[in-house]
């Protein structure tokens, strides 16, 4: 009798990209519902829109570059990528923001380095980080916590000019809270009158703080489910947290307390999701250490004294510019090796 | 002399000693699906019609046919003799005619085919006659029974198939700190060394008094796996207080040489090194069987168990069977494929390999015939790019980066690939396992090795060859030169001989024309007083003339 020959192991092989993309996005929701609820429709919009123009680009890329494109696009990886950018976006944006954003986080910083598993860089933070340099006014302006129009209002906000809406988005947008800091602290005021303004919660900004619980709570669901390993999350919280106690203790008027940078901006999204792309990430377990706190450390400096009032999306990208050589010099001892 | 004293071993005692076990990196808690083929007793499973004898099973050179076509054969009956020092003698399974001896599929995962003897068998499994006897193993020397173990064609039948005796015998006196008796069978499905354990209890233990009495070694363990509960309960019961049973946990792939050592001592064995670098000797049960059978029964390996399994198999079981028995015969045996067979392996699903006919033989090292369906393990999905997930790190019990070995095994960058320690992988296939892109891993790390293995024979053949022209045109340069050099010399003696020759010449033209020059004197002399001459004085002075002219010339004497 005859019979087909395959390489061993014959096991059949558990779980697959898919369903690892899959447990991110399930992972995503409770911080993704705390947005929604706190910052109102249009952060469902964006990702609405994010997510058809990643699977249209992505489709349209692998047809020109004559790859299999329907197995591509269910391995969701382009989806999770717009995911991920469309929860950094402001809820109140013109439609062509997330568009041009995911536009190029698909096209140009993951597609042309190869697609899948060949970009060095993490899609969704390049294509946020172009969206910033580019847009700057588009992209600080939130919408105060509770204060956002209705879904439809929200639609036609995305389509029109604010003007011609006869919504008022000036009493409904405000500075995050990060940002607010930046500002005052500029001003010569000191943290404790800066915090007793409406815009800060029990520990981190207000709302902030409960968008970022939700996403930790996702995150250790994650880490359950060892869909991604501790060491990044760990690594960056750890490193956001160190520089911030040292500052802090430092002096408690002009630098936030820890708490507040592990519950604001976007630290619980960036330390259990995107620091944690693999793809453009470090791969051993000691580099994975070093990786996360590198950009936990370089979250502070640019939160603290860099131009912008977040700074993960620029970690992350200056971390996977090191994560080659931080590979180089972390390899593990070999079994049996000296 | 026939047990080990444990005088020695004054700072623990060997009970305690391997009560605490250690732990490997990595590895996989795989579902055991062993209870499959533990239901039945171990049967025979008869004499095939033909017996196909690959006249290599082992590993190292291949064995020396002695039989032609048309010869009867007994069963034991040496058919090729061993060749180098890594090498073992191959037995006829049972007895009956040579009808060839030709090249066979082979159970191998390239499907090659292999030299091997073919019998038809007589059915009436005759010994040879001129078998051997021995005395009480404990009146023999080490070196005779090491012999013995080689002439009964012994290997490691745990799957490698490494000649025993080799294994067995040591360069230095450094004392054997460990004999691991390694009935770990952490491979799913597979069953043999545990129903073995369980039925052959004695020929073990007796086995591993044999090895004991070999290798005196300061400790000796045996392990099993801890689902392994009858077996080790029996094992218990038959060992003396020499032998430790220890229980390791279920976890994959820890029946593996290196990770047992490390399990049992906490120490790792050195990378491209050996156990017996550490003062240890791992052998598995089987063997151990085998040794004993060898020893004290003068039984040569003519068979071993054998799990036949899996969801493509009726009647799932484990079987004696003769070597070079070929699968369809002991599939037959259990009762028959199912219809939705689909895939045949040699060994288990981690590490066994797909073969393409179940014509092959059973070998020395065919631990376990498996049959799976479809539903049991589907062909391999179609790989996505790498990820860098890390999930093979994770998994990895050698401590490699599988997902870099990749990526240089993939690119053919050999060197790095060496450089990420391409040759401590140890194929258990658990980075596969795990691998969310369903690549598959271990094929390119074996194909990489391939590669390796292959610039190695051509850098040694270009070597060889490159020694070889060097030589050559030192050959040419040499013989040149000598040629010259001879030449030289003749020249040199021929002209020494010319030159006397000259010499003789020139004397001889030297003398001529001194003669010449006297007669030309002679002549020369002015005669006066001649032109008035009688006739009697003209006579007189032509006698002169004619008289000294006849004088020999001076210096002719």
């Amino acid at each position: 009798m005859k019979f087909d020959t395959y390489s061993s192991p014959h096991f059949p092989v558990a779980g697959g990209v898919a369903i690892m993309m899959q447990k991110v996005m399930l992972a995503l929701i409770p911080g993704t519902a705390c947005a929604v609820w706190l910052f109102g429709w249009g952060v469902l919009i964006n990702i609405l829109f994010a997510a058809l123009t990643a699977l249209a680009a992505e489709a349209l890329v692998l047809k020109l570059r004559r790859r299999r494109i329907v197995a591509s696009l269910l391995d969701g990886s382009a989806l999770l990528t717009a995911v991920l950018l469309a929860l950094a976006l402001p809820p109140l944006t013109p439609w062509w923001i997330p568009v041009i954003g995911t536009l190029f986080a698909i096209v140009v910083a993951k597609q042309l380095y190869g697609g899948l598993g060949y970009n060095p860089f993490n899609p969704a933070m390049a294509g946020y980080v172009v969206l910033l340099i580019s847009f700057p006014l588009e992209l600080t302006q939130w919408t105060a916590p509770g204060n956002y129009p209705g879904l439809l209002d929200t639609l036609a906000l995305a389509f029109t000019d604010a003007a011609r809406t006869g919504i008022d988005l000036d009493a409904l947008s405000t500075a995050t809270p990060m940002d607010t800091i930046k500002t005052r602290l500029g001003l010569n005021e000191t943290l404790g009158e800066i915090h007793s303004t409406v815009l800060f919660g029990y520990v981190g900004g207000r709302a902030w703080e409960w968008v970022n619980l939700g996403f930790l709570i996702g995150g250790l669901w994650l880490l359950q489910a060892r869909v991604i390993q501790w060491q990044i999350p760990a690594g960056m919280l750890g490193g956001l947290f160190a520089m911030a106690v040292v500052f802090y203790l430092f002096n408690p008027d002009s630098y936030t307390s820890p708490a507040f940078h592990l519950f604001s901006g976007a630290a619980m999204l960036g330390a259990f999701f995107i620091a944690t792309d693999p793809v453009s990430a470090s791969t051993t377990p000691r580099g994975r250490l070093i990786y996360g706190a590198g950009i936990g450390i370089l979250t502070y400096l640019i939160r603290t004294w860099g131009g912008y009032p977040d700074g993960v999306a620029f970690a992350v990208l200056l971390m996977n510019m090191a994560a080659p050589t931080i590979d180089h010099y972390t390899r593990p001892r070999v079994f049996g090796q000296p | 002399m026939a047990s080990v004293t444990n005088t020695d071993s004054g700072d623990r005692g060997t009970a305690s000693r391997f009560e605490h076990l250690d732990r490997f990196h990595g590895g996989l808690v795989l579902p055991g699906l062993h209870e499959m083929s533990t239901s039945l007793p171990i049967s025979e499973a008869g004499i095939p019609p033909l017996l196909i004898i690959p006249l290599l099973q082992h590993i190292g050179e291949t064995a020396e046919c002695l039989v032609k076509a048309g010869e009867h054969v007994h069963k034991g009956q040496i058919i090729a003799a061993p060749k180098g020092r890594v090498s073992v003698p191959v037995h006829a399974s049972s007895s009956g005619t040579v009808v060839a001896v030709e090249e066979r599929p082979f159970p191998h995962p390239s499907g090659l085919s292999f030299p091997s003897v073919i019998i038809e068998t007589d059915g009436r499994d005759e010994w040879d006659e001129r078998r051997y006897t021995l005395p009480d193993y404990r009146q023999l020397s080490r070196v005779r029974l090491l012999d013995h173990i080689r002439a009964a064609g012994i290997v490691g039948l745990g799957g490698a198939g490494f000649p025993t005796q080799v294994k067995l015998s040591r360069d230095s006196d450094d004392r054997i700190e460990l004999l691991v008796i390694n009935g770990v069978e952490c491979e799913p499905y597979i069953s043999c060394d545990n129903m073995l354990l369980r039925e052959r209890t004695r020929e073990v233990i007796e086995g591993v008094r044999i090895l004991q009495h070999i290798l005196q070694p300061r400790d000796c363990v045996i392990a099993v796996e801890a689902d392994m509960r009858e077996a080790e309960a029996a094992l218990r019961a038959a060992a003396d207080s020499s032998i430790n049973v220890i229980s390791v946990p279920e976890r994959y792939p820890s029946g593996g040489e290196r990770q047992l050592i490390k399990l049992l001592t906490g120490r790792e064995v050195p990378s491209q090194g050996f156990p017996s670098d550490m003062g240890i000797i791992c052998q598995n049960v089987g063997t151990s069987a085998a040794v004993y059978r060898a020893i004290v029964r003068s039984h040569p390996l003519v068979s071993r168990i054998v799990t036949v399994t899996g969801g493509g198999v009726k009647q799932p079981r484990n079987l004696e069977v003769l070597i070079g028995t070929p699968f369809s015969y002991a599939v037959e045996a259990s009762g028959g494929y199912k219809d939705d067979v689909d895939r045949l392996l040699m060994g288990g699903p981690m590490m066994g390999f797909a073969v393409s006919t179940d014509e092959v033989p059973v070998i020395k090292a065919t631990n376990c015939i498996l049959a799976v369906t479809r539903e049991e393990m589907p062909p391999p999905e179609p790989p996505l790019p790498c990820i860098r997930c890390g999930k093979c790190t994770e998994v990895c019990p050698a401590e490699l980066l599988p997902q870099q070995l990749y990526w240089y095994a993939r690119s053919e960058n050999l060197d790095a690939a060496q450089d990420y320690s391409l040759f401590d992988c140890i194929e258990c296939g658990c980075c596969a396992y795990v691998c969310p892109s369903h690549i598959p891993l271990v094929q390119y790390y074996r194909h990489a090795k391939t590669e390796v293995w292959n610039n190695e024979k051509q850098r040694q053949a270009s070597d060889i060859a490159r020694e070889r022209h060097r030589a050559h045109q030192e050959r040419l340069e040499r013989i040149k030169r000598e040629r010259a050099e001879r030449l030289a010399r003749k020249k040199r003696a021929i002209s020494g001989k010319d030159g006397a020759r000259k010499d003789a010449k020139q004397a001889a033209i030297q003398a001529a024309l001194d003669r010449v020059k006297k007669k030309k004197e002679l002549e020369g002399i002015t005669r006066r007083n001649v032109d008035n001459l009688t006739a009697e004085q003209a006579e007189k002075i032509r006698e002169v003339d004619s008289r000294r002219q006849h004088k020999p010339p001076p210096g002719e004497h």
